[in-house]
């Protein structure tokens, strides 16, 4: 179908400074928002907030007896807000090199005309790491657990046998309940392996731009090589990384499916972000070469792991629901009927956003062709996973104070702001077009 | 598509190729010349043959959906009967009608009646099935030639001596044959 249009492969992305202006108006209105949340929150728990013993609804085992949750104050909310929003944009980021890494090891040839989207996602990755970290290191105790010592101690009052028995977990090689050496090193090792492989694929990715043969695939073949090793090691680590960040919020709590969750939670919400980042790019006048076929794809893509991630969501609840036993059913029972129920409307949100409304609304194959569709989907989809990751992080840190307010607004305002200013900043260092990609050709021709 | 029973025969021509590129090319270029296409008869899947000779667009993803909608009733249906209504049993101490539980054998009902359905709906469109007599027009077509059907009945503007010709001129072997069912 694809006459032979002449296209303009030097077109480079021209990062303007009002999109800039503009990035940073959104990060300032979210700092805004994100300190007047923080006043109101300071002021409302400021006298004397309901102790830790008062835990109602959930039924909370770590709870426990009276003061043992170390007292929640005003900045855990904020805290735990970093973490979600850190957890879910470093997912996004990831996915993006990911997605990359699929195409070269799967020698695939449509996408190669907007490769360039996905490899500027992961420079948002050291932005993460650090903040995760910030936040790991001064906000430790307030979300995580498993970080108090008093639980590690045999004679002590708080003494958790199960929680003990994972203590090398977090903290080998040091004596249980000091300081979590293992938990950080895995913590650097992902970011540093993640972020290297990263640089690496596209370093050859980008080299490719300046070979004068085009038959000459020694880049590509590069590439793919870097590909299949990130792809054996995010295998592991994104498994492993879901249980590091977010399961051991809830320390006593465990489910073997809960990295393959996560996995899918992030990669739909890379997909949408890939596909919103194409057709924004497109309506902006770039990327001429990507027409409705890419689309439909990234649609069903999207569609697809719409389905994916409730069939995982829906396997890990159904054995749970089925087996019946306290120690899993907490986590469930927790986000249904635990703290007053106020997470409960967000899990149903969450399985109606994310399942029934791509479900129905991508089905058609029209819907996966109109930009105006896939945009609608594609923000619906980002709404509810980030709603997912809400409800996977919120109840175990702050309980009974979550909610979504300003503070809430703000945090995601910042990193909204923070990962486009990135993402675009990025995107102008190099040619929009890999121009001497071996597929660019068959991308062009690319019809379905 | 015809059933030769009850509709009125119409004469076919059947320009046989050679090369999946020369059906392509003739596809398009008879339709320039203001002769409609029947039909395209190849031994493998063409990309895009199908808009090329203007057929609509296949309406059995909708038979799909609504088989499958079939198919999720139903389940519901027969797992509400059994288990609440015909015989109520207790199990892992759930109520009589636990809604998750009910997911995985719903979902395969869905599939596999959406799937019954649409290959029945398939050999009902195409009049194909077990015990039909097939409606080839040339069987060198499962092998390694290719076959564009003109209805000569509905080309009425051109004689078959002109169609014959643009045929020909496209690359089909000589004197295509007329059948008529």
């Amino acid at each position: 179908m694809a006459d032979h249009i002449q296209y303009n492969l030097e077109e480079r992305y021209e990062f303007t400074p009002k999109l800039r202006k503009q990035l940073l108006m959104v990060i300032g209105i979210g700092l805004l928002l994100l300190v007047a949340g923080a006043v109101f929150l300071a002021l409302d728990t400021g006298g004397g907030h309901h102790g830790g013993g008062e835990h109602h609804g959930g039924g909370h085992h770590e709870g426990g007896g009276g003061g043992e949750e170390h007292g929640y104050n005003w900045m855990t909310r904020i805290w735990a807000n970093f973490w979600l929003n850190g957890i879910f944009f470093t997912e996004i980021a990831v996915m993006g090199v990911l997605f990359l890494a699929i195409q070269y090891l799967a020698k695939a040839g449509w996408s190669a005309s907007f490769l360039r989207i996905p490899t500027a996602f992961g420079n948002f990755l050291p932005f993460t790491g650090g903040v995760l970290l910030i936040v790991f290191l001064f906000a430790n105790h307030d979300l995580f657990h498993w970080t108090h010592s008093s639980l590690y101690d045999k004679a002590g009052e708080e003494y958790d046998s199960i929680i003990a028995n994972k203590a090398p977990f977090f903290f080998w090689p040091f004596e249980s309940g000091s300081f979590p050496v293992f938990w950080l090193a895995r913590f650097v090792l992902y970011f540093v392996l993640w972020y290297w492989l990263y640089t690496l694929i596209k370093k050859q990715h980008l080299a490719e731009d300046n070979i004068e043969n085009r038959l000459n695939v020694k880049h590509y073949d590069k590439a793919t090589v870097y590909s299949a090793i990130f792809i054996v090691i995010f295998a592991v680590t994104s498994s492993t990384s879901a249980w590091d960040w977010v399961m051991s919020i809830d320390t006593h709590w465990f489910s073997t499916m809960f990295g393959w969750y996560m996995f899918a939670s992030g990669w739909v919400s890379g997909l949408a972000v890939i596909t919103l980042a194409v057709i924004y790019l497109k309506e902006q006048g770039y990327l001429k070469m990507v027409n409705e076929n890419h689309l439909h794809d990234l649609g069903k893509f999207m569609f697809a792991f719409s389905i994916f991630w409730t069939y995982i969501w829906f396997s890990q609840f159904l054995l749970i629901y089925y087996a019946n036993m306290a120690e899993e059913t907490i986590y469930f029972y927790e986000r249904l009927y635990g703290y007053d129920g106020i997470y409960s409307p967000m899990l149903v949100l969450n399985l109606i956003i994310n399942f029934v409304f791509p479900f129905l609304f991508l089905m058609t194959r029209d819907a996966k062709r109109k930009a105006i569709f896939l945009k609608v989907a594609a923000w619906g989809i980002l709404i509810g996973h980030y709603l997912d990751f809400f409800v996977m992080i919120m109840p175990g840190t702050v309980k009974e104070n979550g909610g979504f307010f300003l503070v809430e607004i703000g945090t995601l305002l910042m990193f909204i702001g923070g990962f486009v200013l990135v993402f675009a900043n990025t995107l102008s260092k190099y040619g929009l077009i890999p121009k001497n990609h071996p597929m660019l050709e068959e991308s062009l021709h690319h019809s379905i | 598509m015809a059933d030769s029973k009850l509709i009125e025969k119409h004469k076919y021509m059947v320009g046989i190729y050679d090369h999946e590129e020369k059906i392509i090319k003739a596809v398009k270029e008879v339709q320039k010349q203001g002769v409609k296409v029947h039909e395209v008869y190849s031994p493998h899947p063409i990309h895009h043959i199908d808009t090329y000779i203007g057929h609509p667009r296949t309406r059995i993803p909708i038979a799909a959906f609504l088989f499958g909608a079939t198919g999720m009733l139903l389940a519901i249906w027969m797992i509400s009967y059994m288990l609440a209504v015909d015989w109520p049993m207790i199990i892992g101490g759930k109520n009589f009608l636990p809604i998750p539980t009910m997911v995985p054998v719903t979902f395969e009902a869905t599939v596999l009646i959406s799937a019954l359905g649409m290959v029945t709906t398939f050999f009902i469109a195409n009049n194909m099935g077990p015990g039909k007599k097939e409606a080839m027009f040339d069987r060198r077509t499962t092998d390694n030639r290719y076959a564009l059907i003109v209805d000569l009945d509905k080309n009425v503007a051109k004689s078959s001596e002109e169609i014959k010709v643009v045929l020909e001129s496209l690359g089909a072997e000589a004197n295509p044959k007329i059948i008529e069912r």
